[in-house]
């Protein structure tokens, strides 16, 4: 699995960092920063849940 | 067979010099197939930056509804070569979309050119001199450096809006109106053209780049060299260098800066020579104003990144102590944009700090550098 951010979509609102801190920070301007590499698999649920809550349905999750 | 003629050619002229294409080759599906045979033994790849090998994207295309577009805007500021093109040799890139048009099996196609701009008198004329199989349509697009992004121009011809749309769906699926989209720069059209005129095998050993070279050059403008020239050769075929040159900014406002003039040069459109005399960082820092300015303002790292990293370099010319933020400002832009205007701002930023490291040193320490003590 691998998460993306559409950096059109995204509004920089910085609620993924705070629902997925292990995988995202943010930037001095608010907008996402995702860790290299696919995601760790114990972190898939916390991440499915992160990308629901996303208010612009810009953090997504794929299969990698 | 250099793709610029001296003068313009009218379509009779274009057929004395280039010959007419010889379209019962390539008749039905099994011609399609030999087009793009033939540009794959050419070894075709596209020259509007991006280097893709053309055969590829033709293939990606092919369907009985596409559309071809044809990119003639040329954002970057250095690079006239579009221009030229269009002026000069218009029926040798038209020659190439019709080319393109038939390989893709494409109804319609379009040639986008920047609105007002002076290629329009050339093409239009050329157009009406001939009788295309696949009609040809001129779009204006807002005079706008991303509008010429591949993406930009699919969602201007779809709904009016010039700003990228992003990487995926890729045109070739769904591009135009949702129809699967060949879009090629001109020059890489007109190389098509030359491939089937002069046949593959001889295109390969006689193909040519075009290259726009300005700053500390005798004669600035677009010249054509044979193919992979080293910037060298670049800056004598533009009549030699008027002082000595310190560094060469490499593939237009998103290049490089380098010193190294042996490097050999494909597929880039652009180059400028900064002469001795002139201040390296002074000049990037104008070039990120601009980039910034020029942002779509769709995505955050590119909407208040370049901004940021264009104050920086303002910045560090007045002598401040910038060079910091840049150092943990300029990795976060790179891929992280719809389109790969921040990426070419990042690494222009990047390389100006390592070709200009001395200055950056002198500029640090007082604020002035060799360029404002006289030294130079
Ligand atoms: S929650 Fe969504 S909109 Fe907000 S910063 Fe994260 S990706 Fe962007
Ligand atoms: S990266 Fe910049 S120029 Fe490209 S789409 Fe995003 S905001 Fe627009």
């Amino acid at each position: 699995m691998k998460l993306t951010v559409d950096p059109i979509g995204c509004r920089g609102h910085g609620l993924c960092a705070d629902l997925l801190p292990e995988v995202v920070r943010l930037d001095e301007w608010g907008y996402p920063v995702l860790a290299n590499g696919p995601l760790p698999p114990e972190l898939a649920a916390e991440a499915r849940r992160a990308a629901a809550a996303c208010p612009a349905l810009a953090l997504r999750l794929r299969k990698a | 067979m250099s793709i610029l003629p001296p003068h313009r050619l009218d379509l009779a002229g274009h057929r004395r010099r280039n010959g007419v294409v010889p379209w019962v080759a390539y008749h039905g599906d099994d011609g399609r197939d030999r087009l793009v045979e033939a540009v794959e033994a050419a070894g075709l790849r596209g020259r509007g930056g991006g280097g893709f090998p053309t055969a590829v994207k033709l293939r990606a295309a092919r369907s009985r509804r596409s559309i071809v577009v044809a990119n003639g805007c040329e954002g970057d500021p250095l690079s006239r070569k579009d221009a030229a093109l269009l002026t000069l040799a218009p029926h040798l890139v038209l020659d190439g979309l019709q080319l393109a048009a038939h390989a893709v099996g494409a109804t319609e196609t379009v040639l986008c050119v920047h609105a007002g701009s002076p290629v329009l008198p050339s093409v239009t004329a050329a157009l009406a001199e001939r009788d295309d199989h696949v009609p040809v349509r001129i779009a204006e697009v807002p005079r706008r450096y991303v509008a010429s992004e591949e993406s930009a121009l699919v969602h201007y011809l779809t709904s009016g809006d010039a700003r990228p749309l992003g990487k995926e769906p890729r045109p070739a699926e769904r591009g135009v109106r949702g129809r699967p989209t060949l879009v090629d720069n001109v020059e890489t059209l007109a190389q098509l053209a030359s491939v089937v005129l002069l046949g593959p095998h001889h295109y390969r050993a006689a193909r040519t780049d075009l290259v726009t070279v300005t700053g500390a050059v005798r004669q600035p403008g677009v010249v054509e060299l044979p193919a992979g020239p080293s910037l060298t050769a670049v800056l004598a075929a533009a009549g030699g260098e008027t002082e000595p040159v310190q560094a060469v900014l490499v593939g237009g406002y998103g290049g490089t800066w380098t010193t190294d003039l042996r490097l050999g040069l494909s597929g880039i459109p652009a180059v400028y020579a900064l002469p001795a005399s002139a201040c390296g960082l002074e000049y990037t820092a104008k070039v990120l104003a601009f980039l910034a300015a020029e942002s779509a303002r769709q995505c955050g790292p590119c909407m208040f990144g370049l901004p940021s990293i264009a104050a920086d370099f303002a910045e560090l010319v007045r002598g401040g102590p910038s060079v910091h933020r840049l150092a943990h400002r300029l990795p976060l832009l790179t891929g992280r944009g719809a389109c790969a205007h921040p990426d070419g701002a990042a690494r222009l930023a990047a390389s100006a700090l390592r070709t200009f490291g001395a200055d950056v040193t002198t500029h640090q320490a007082g604020g002035r550098c060799r360029v404002l003590e006289g030294v130079a």
